[in-house]
């Protein structure tokens, strides 16, 4: 365990500032493991940029990196993410 | 799941310094008021941005700590002596400063009254702060769900919301504080970390399914949410945010 | 522009602009990034390898990298997150050492580290004095939030091109793009360019 880890609540504005929704409360599911949480819940890591990962296996779910006009988001471990429509 | 996504493009709103108020020694709360402020959840967090004079800017996210209450939000910030945002935000901020902040941010980590109880709140510090919201929010609409609030803080000096939280002790909120540095002369009450033992006897017991809300710095939290579900909480019920040295 | 936040300045020592790239500001603490949790390779299973288009490929256990010839650096660093820190003290083995006598047609390098950080560089933004395999910072073992037993060190690249826990190098004739090369940051990394992302 990281002391420096935080969880998907440190990337909501992030998160809502792209999709427009509020997406802590999505739920998401690991593409390595199969486990399910919302995102709030999931692991994030602050590096070059952001990275999100699964609490249970650590996968790598997803990456964010951001400069000042463009947000560039990849989901490589994340097999569905579900958010209330 | 209660209440509706929040829609919309998060924009920066400007924020107006009504108060700051010394809680503990090295921790205020701020008040705020916001011009169009849409209302907040509890649990619900604000991201602000500072901007220096050049454009150097820096963001921090702070929970809010107050219930919903019209156009007026507080938060409450620990000043880390090496950080960059709460040195300014606690020593500098003044009645009548503006700051730049949006939100509210947040959706997993809220209590809606709606949810009902019981209530068990868990929190490491500053970790407190989104848990007075849920707190104060029940105290506000008179709820009489069962609520208890375990708090660690250091000493009996750095218990944030002290006085608050004697006067809302025993009307259906309990409150049980941690003290793991130091205590005061004739302390009787918990003089150690947070542990699955110190969680059971609060309880309430897993039968109960209470609703579980862990808040703090990240190694408190990994602690008490892995106690929560040893002693046989459901996992689903346990939520949790953890704070950072995100720079302070 | 956005607000000014009266009397707000940070916490930024002053800079030398000779020696501050564009857009980046000194700090005299050292931020601690990472993309996962941290690694905590024992040195008893620690290796570190050079493979692909070699003639030989070539393994050290950490014994072996010890014994080679090492020294000590003092270069300044460029994080793309903004953060310069000037004159920070190394102690490493020239990544010279390591392809000393190696023969190769490749022209790209694959740095690759434990939990599974890749950043790519040319191969020769690699030789010729540039990039060391650190294993000492200020005088003491590198710590492993800092990269440690090992991480590379690429001074005239945006710090990300420095990956930590660095377990081997793969040289190869075409260039592939690494973890946070393939979602948004620079291919090359220049800090004197302010090459930061896709299209700088």
């Amino acid at each position: 365990m990281d002391s420096l880890m935080l969880d998907g609540n440190a990337v909501a504005g992030l998160l809502q500032e792209v999709f427009a929704v509020e997406m802590t409360a999505a739920i998401g599911t690991c593409a390595g493991c199969g486990a399910s949480e919302p995102v709030g819940a999931v692991h994030v890591y602050r590096g070059a940029g952001i990275v999100l990962r699964c609490p249970h296996c650590d996968n790598l779910l997803a990456k964010v990196v951001k400069d000042g006009t463009r947000v560039w988001l990849s989901f490589p471990g994340l097999q569905t993410l579900a958010v209330a429509a | 799941m209660a209440g509706t996504a929040l829609l919309g493009r998060l924009t920066w709103q400007i924020a107006e310094v009504v108060d700051v108020v010394a809680e503990t020694p090295r921790v205020k709360t701020i008040a705020f008021d916001v011009p169009g402020w849409p209302g907040h959840r509890a649990g619900q967090h604000v991201d602000i941005r500072l901007t220096a004079e050049d454009g150097y800017q820096a963001e921090r996210s702070y929970s809010i700590a107050s219930a919903p209450d019209g156009e007026r939000l507080e938060l409450t910030v620990e000043r880390l002596d090496d950080g960059e945002v709460s040195p300014y935000l606690t020593d500098e901020l003044r009645a009548g400063d503006q700051i730049e902040l949006r939100g509210p941010v947040g959706g997993y980590f809220v209590w809606e009254p709606s949810q009902g109880g019981p209530v068990l709140l868990a929190g490491g510090g500053s970790g407190v702060v989104p848990l007075m919201a849920m707190v104060r929010l029940r105290a506000a609409i008179s709820g009489d769900v069962e609520m208890r609030l375990l708090l660690s803080s250091r000493g009996w000096d750095d218990v944030i919301y002290r006085d608050e939280l004697e006067r809302l002790n025993g009307d259906s909120l309990t409150v049980v504080h941690a003290l793991t540095r130091s205590q005061p002369p004739g302390w009787t009450g918990f003089a150690r970390r947070v542990d699955a033992e110190m969680l059971a006897e609060v309880g309430p017991s897993p039968a109960e399914r209470p609703h579980v809300y862990v808040c703090g710095p990240t190694p408190f939290v990994e602690v008490v949410a892995e106690a929560f579900v040893q002693l046989g909480h459901d996992p689903r019920q346990v939520k949790t945010e953890r704070f950072g040295p995100t720079g302070g | 522009m956005a607000l000014v936040s009266r009397g707000f300045r940070g916490r930024r020592a002053p800079a030398d602009p000779t020696r501050v790239p564009p857009g980046q500001y000194v700090t005299n603490d050292f931020p601690v990034l990472s993309a996962g949790p941290t690694p905590h390779t024992s040195l008893d299973q620690w290796d570190f390898s050079i493979a692909g288009e070699v003639d030989e490929p070539r393994r050290w256990t950490w014994e072996e990298f010890r014994a080679l010839p090492s020294e000590d650096v003092t270069v300044d660093i460029h994080c793309v997150t903004k953060w310069s820190k000037l004159d920070t003290v190394w102690q490493g083995v020239s990544v010279d050492t390591l392809l000393d006598g190696i023969e190769t047609s490749a022209k790209h390098v694959v740095q690759y580290c434990d939990g599974g950080y890749t950043t790519n560089v040319p191969l020769e933004d690699v030789t010729g004095g540039k990039a060391w395999v650190a294993f000492g910072y200020a005088g003491e073992p590198l710590e492993p939030e800092h990269g440690g037993p090992a991480r590379m060190l690429v001074p005239h690249l945006y710090f990300w091109k420095s990956g930590k826990w660095i377990r081997g190098l793969r040289l190869q004739a075409g260039d592939e793009p690494g973890f946070w090369e393939t979602n948004g940051y620079h291919n090359y990394g220049d800090p004197w360019r302010e090459q930061r992302y896709w299209g700088d």
